[in-house]
């Protein structure tokens, strides 16, 4: 199939991008999408062109690393798929697709589509984990947890941090991806010691890093690879509020 | 002598002593006020917090909103009624109580102006540039312009207190209830007021407006206060629209009615001013 690309070129973090128009020509329908990338890259290359820079790794959909968002939907609009899942066979012949990077002011672009998102790190730095004794390996039934809690906080673990729910949202809110990470452990009993400090913690990371606010409406929801509810954004407003009375008269 | 520096000594302590425990006192209570304030200025500062203070703030206008139009809804009673009501709420409290209400409902909205405001402001710094095409895949249209319904509904309220509440228009200002008239005549000046088509049509327009606003603003609310959940999240959606819908319905039949005739003043004249009701009186005296 031949597909005329509009892709978004910048040579640095602080040069000026524009979009560039490429022809991608003969490209398999059971290529995946980064396939599709390397064969055009591969092209440009030997023409002693630049290639397109874009983050990728596992090609699995476990890793979280790719990114793009493909005709202003990250990840395109198939639901539930990472953006290394997609196929080329979900487009037409002779279709024009827009490959832009992630936009938030907090995932600035590095080169091309490449996009530093070290924010999310130091998010999951202030609070996204538990202390406990490291040593010998604990029996798996030696904490009783609800099975209903145990397949909510599994939801939530779910997350593998690609960014979409920034790059979707139009105040490029982390709230989801924050909602996830801490109701992953809020939720089980060996997250309950620093609930509060986590709570606050990665609120306080998120807002610093500049992040936008969530408006409630739901573009990272519909576009989270992982499926992610916005169901965590309510709990973890709901543990923002108990932590912010907890410790103001603490 | 020693008896004099002794009680020098003494007065000296005293005055030491004395100034310790002040500049404590003063201490303490910077401390308290650090304490106090500190936590009111991270939570402000905070994306969630500001959030909340809207979804608060909402909410105690969405309750006003249901008053206000049980209260309008008496408009289709009858004259008596809604005067008797609105002479009420002007004389609740010794007069107070209006005042209360109206200081509180500005609090509020003031809050909920300057935190959507600065989010707003926050919201569209953090997502720096656009994309060159842009797609949605389930933002509501009302979700996308609730700054600007919010901003108009304001515009709107102003134009509606100038009108209703302190009356710049002498026509609508004069009116006195003719069954006592030195009390005004809040039934008549509501369907002169609505006579006008422009001022009905503004009247709808803007509800309109805020229909859409509160259709996303009260879903929104409960997920802002955390009361929105699996469970919950359905409900929270259709209490919102149903809500919305209702308010703007009620609020609307008012103009409607009045526009269409079905609201007419009485031969009784709702055209009487205070001034000539009293003359009419004096003559028949």
């Amino acid at each position: 199939m031949n597909l005329t690309l509009k892709v978004w070129r910048q040579a640095g973090p602080e040069s000026e991008g524009s979009m560039q128009t490429i022809e991608a020509e003969g490209i398999s329908e059971d290529a995946s999408f980064l396939e599709m990338l390397d064969v055009v890259n591969e092209r440009i290359v030997e023409e002693g062109g630049d290639p397109i820079h874009f983050d990728h790794d596992c090609r699995e959909g476990i890793c979280g690393a790719c990114s793009l968002t493909i005709n202003g939907v990250p990840h395109s609009k198939q639901q539930g798929i990472t953006t290394c899942q997609l196929h080329m066979r979900k487009f037409r012949d002779g279709d024009t697709i827009w490959i832009e990077p992630f936009r938030a002011r907090a995932f600035p672009v590095m080169k091309d589509l490449m996009v530093d998102r070290s924010s999310f790190d130091r998010i999951i730095a202030a609070g996204g984990y538990i202390d406990v004794r490291t040593g010998s390996a604990v029996d798996a039934n030696s904490v009783p947890i609800p099975k209903e809690d145990a397949d909510s906080a599994f939801d939530s673990a779910a997350c593998i941090g690609c960014g979409a729910c920034v790059a979707a949202c139009k105040n490029a809110s982390a709230m989801l991806f924050v909602g996830a990470k801490a109701s992953h452990l809020n939720k089980l009993p060996q997250g309950q010691v620093q609930k509060d400090e986590r709570v606050l913690g990665m609120v306080r990371q998120m807002d610093a890093e500049g992040f936008g606010n969530c408006t409630n409406q739901y573009e990272c929801e519909a576009v989270c690879p992982k499926e992610i509810s916005a169901d965590v954004i309510g709990k973890l407003n709901r543990d923002y509020v108990a932590a912010t009375v907890k410790e103001a008269v603490k | 002598m020693e008896i004099r520096e002794k009680s020098g000594n003494y007065c000296l302590k005293f005055y030491l002593h004395g100034t310790r425990l002040a500049s404590g006192f003063v201490r303490n209570i910077k401390q308290a006020m650090v304490s106090l304030i500190q936590p009111v200025i991270s939570f402000w500062n905070s994306s969630i917090g500001k959030k909340i203070l809207v979804a608060l703030s909402g909410a105690f206008l969405v309750f006003f909103l249901i008053g206000h139009l049980a209260g309008n809804l008496l408009v289709f009673t009858g004259r008596g009624a809604l005067n008797d009501y609105a002479q009420f709420l002007h004389e609740m409290g010794h007069g107070k109580g209006v005042w209360i209400f109206r200081i509180g409902l500005l609090v509020a909205l003031v809050l909920h102006i300057a935190a959507t405001v600065a989010l707003t402001r926050q919201n569209r710094s953090a997502k720096g540039s656009q994309y060159a095409h842009n797609a949605t895949m389930r933002a509501s249209r009302s979700s996308k312009i609730m700054i600007w319904s919010g901003l108009i509904v304001l515009a709107f309220l102003v134009f509606h207190i100038f009108h209703f509440t302190i009356r710049v228009n002498p026509e609508l200002a004069d009116m006195a209830d003719p069954a006592q008239p030195e009390r005004h005549d809040v039934w008549g000046m509501v369907i002169k007021g609505f006579e006008n088509p422009l001022v009905s049509l503004f009247y709808i327009v803007a509800l309109t407006l805020l229909c859409s606003h509160l259709s996303h603003g009260i879903a929104s609310m409960f997920q802002t206060l955390g009361l929105r959940t699996g469970k919950t999240k359905d409900a929270s959606k259709i209490i919102g629209i149903a809500l919305a819908v209702a308010l703007w319905l009620g609020f609307i039949s008012i103009p409607v009615a009045v526009m269409t005739g079905l609201l007419k003043a009485d031969s009784s004249g709702y055209s009487d001013t205070k001034a000539s009701v009293i003359e009419a009186q004096i003559a028949k005296q």
